[in-house]
């Protein structure tokens, strides 16, 4: 495995307060990460980061061999797409929406091919339904599949089942899943349930204060953390 | 009431009739409205779309009031600086605009601009900030999130240009200033109705009035329309 991404002494500070210092972290190419903590631990912001919606104040973030600043190329950056917690969709049919990215690219795809997008997320037979009118879990999977279709090298999500009920979480968890076993793709996973990262995380990763306090292989790190902030998290106590 | 069946009757009478006087005047105002909107449209959409756009990044400053106080411009003041500019002292006397239909589409792109700028600047404004965030991680470039934004504001944008055509249509005080309201060259209805009724012929006024609102009705019927196409484009 490559690393897709390598951070060193990466800072980022929002009206003169620190909420992001990683000395040290690499996210290897096709690997499941995810990321836990507390409120405020920074989480957002690395994904923002990795996400190159903004770029850091100090340190250095490489992806896939090159060095990342806003002249990043328009080629690199589609290479990444981001599902946030609460989808913002487009006043479109729900293909409409899926379209989107593939646009933007000047792609196409045929009906038959978007639909069997649609029909991996559960979403074939709203194809010609207005996006607006579809529930949370149906939007957050519209939102996964809109993100999916450009075949990303890196998926981003930032607590993407934070609102939904268990069948819609296991259906995201499920496609991510197959999507990482069958494309490669590298995926980054804010969640705040310590029980999806198991379920689908190859390593965990715990930020506390905009620092990395431990990253383990995911066993490892809900069976065996070093750090004691690791082991106050995995008993549920509050960390800060 | 018997003035207003008077009127009805009156106004009637022209529309089948088809006084040739009373169509060249709605022609005029027809044109001179439609292209005061298009103007004040090509030159204020693009404006108002960047800074609805800026405003999601960064506060307007000063710009937001001066926009809103242009929203509320009165139309006299409008013609007062047309009629200077255009008046032969003024900066601009050398086109011998004055008292011409192009002074009138002058004066009312004028009118219209600040609200064709200001309400589409509400409208991209109001779409939700974190779809353009969103879109850009989607990989668009700011030109594509900007004709995204542009589209799923459309029915704002549309709201824009309707309250533009309702404020043009109806205003007399910058057209009968810059216009002159002279018979068979820049009479419109707004400027014909303050003369019938000047005269006393209070019939005609009002028969003239009812074909502006009916005309104003025809216009808002057809923009609806393509707002509520845009509504489930």
């Amino acid at each position: 495995m490559s690393a897709q991404y390598v951070l060193s002494d990466l800072t980022k500070t929002y009206a003169e307060r620190s909420v992001l210092n990683i000395a040290d972290l690499s996210i290897q190419s096709g690997e499941i990460l995810a990321l836990v903590g507390p409120s405020g631990a920074g989480k957002s912001t690395l994904l923002r980061l990795l996400n190159f919606l903004e770029f850091a104040d100090d340190g250095q973030l490489i992806f896939d061999q090159q060095v990342v600043t806003p002249d990043l190329p328009l080629a690199q950056r589609r290479r990444v797409t981001m599902v946030f917690q609460s989808p913002a969709l487009l006043k479109r049919s729900v293909l409409g929406n899926l379209k989107y990215g593939l646009q933007l690219r000047g792609e196409t795809a045929s009906k038959a091919e978007l639909l069997a997008h649609l029909d991996q997320v559960g979403l074939a037979d709203l194809a010609q339904q207005p996006a607006t009118k579809l529930s949370a879990g149906e939007a957050q999977r519209l939102a996964l599949a809109r993100a999916l279709v450009v075949k990303p090298d890196v998926l981003l999500l930032d607590e993407p089942t934070a609102n939904l009920d268990p069948y819609n979480v296991g259906l995201i968890e499920d496609i991510l899943q197959k999507n990482n076993a069958a494309r490669g793709t590298t995926v980054v996973l804010i969640t705040h349930n310590v029980f999806q990262a198991q379920r689908i995380a190859q390593r965990t990763g715990l930020l506390v204060n905009g620092k990395l306090v431990e990253i383990a292989p995911t066993a490892l790190f809900f069976e065996a953390p070093v750090e004691q902030a690791t082991r106050d998290f995995v008993a549920g106590k509050l960390v800060y | 009431m018997e003035i207003l069946v008077t009127a009805l009757q009156e106004a009637w009478r022209l529309i089948i009739s088809r006084d040739p006087v009373l169509f060249e005047i709605i022609g005029l105002t027809l044109r001179v409205t439609g292209s005061a909107l298009l103007f004040a449209v090509v030159l204020g959409l693009p404006i108002g779309v960047f800074l609805g756009l800026r405003s999601k990044e960064s506060k307007l400053g000063c710009l937001a009031p001066i926009i809103n106080t242009g929203m509320g411009l009165p139309p006299v003041v409008a013609g007062l600086l047309v009629f200077i500019l255009l008046s032969n002292q003024g900066v601009l006397g050398d086109l011998q605009w004055l008292f011409t239909p192009r002074a009138m589409i002058v004066a009312q792109t004028i009118i219209a601009w600040p609200l064709v700028i200001g309400l589409s600047l509400t409208a991209i404004r109001s779409v939700d900030d974190q779809l353009a965030v969103q879109l850009t991680s989607l990989g668009a470039t700011r030109w594509q999130l900007a004709l995204t934004l542009v589209r799923e504001a459309r029915l704002g944008i549309m709201a824009a240009v309707i309250a533009a055509f309702g404020r043009i249509i109806a205003e007399v005080g910058a057209v009968i200033l810059v216009g002159g309201n002279i018979a068979g060259e820049t009479r419109v209805l707004t400027t014909a109705i303050v003369l019938e009724t000047r005269k006393g012929n209070f019939g005609l006024a009002l028969a003239l009035g009812l074909i502006l609102l009916i005309l104003a009705l025809l216009a808002n019927i057809v923009l609806h329309r393509l707002q509520h196409e845009g509504r489930h484009a």
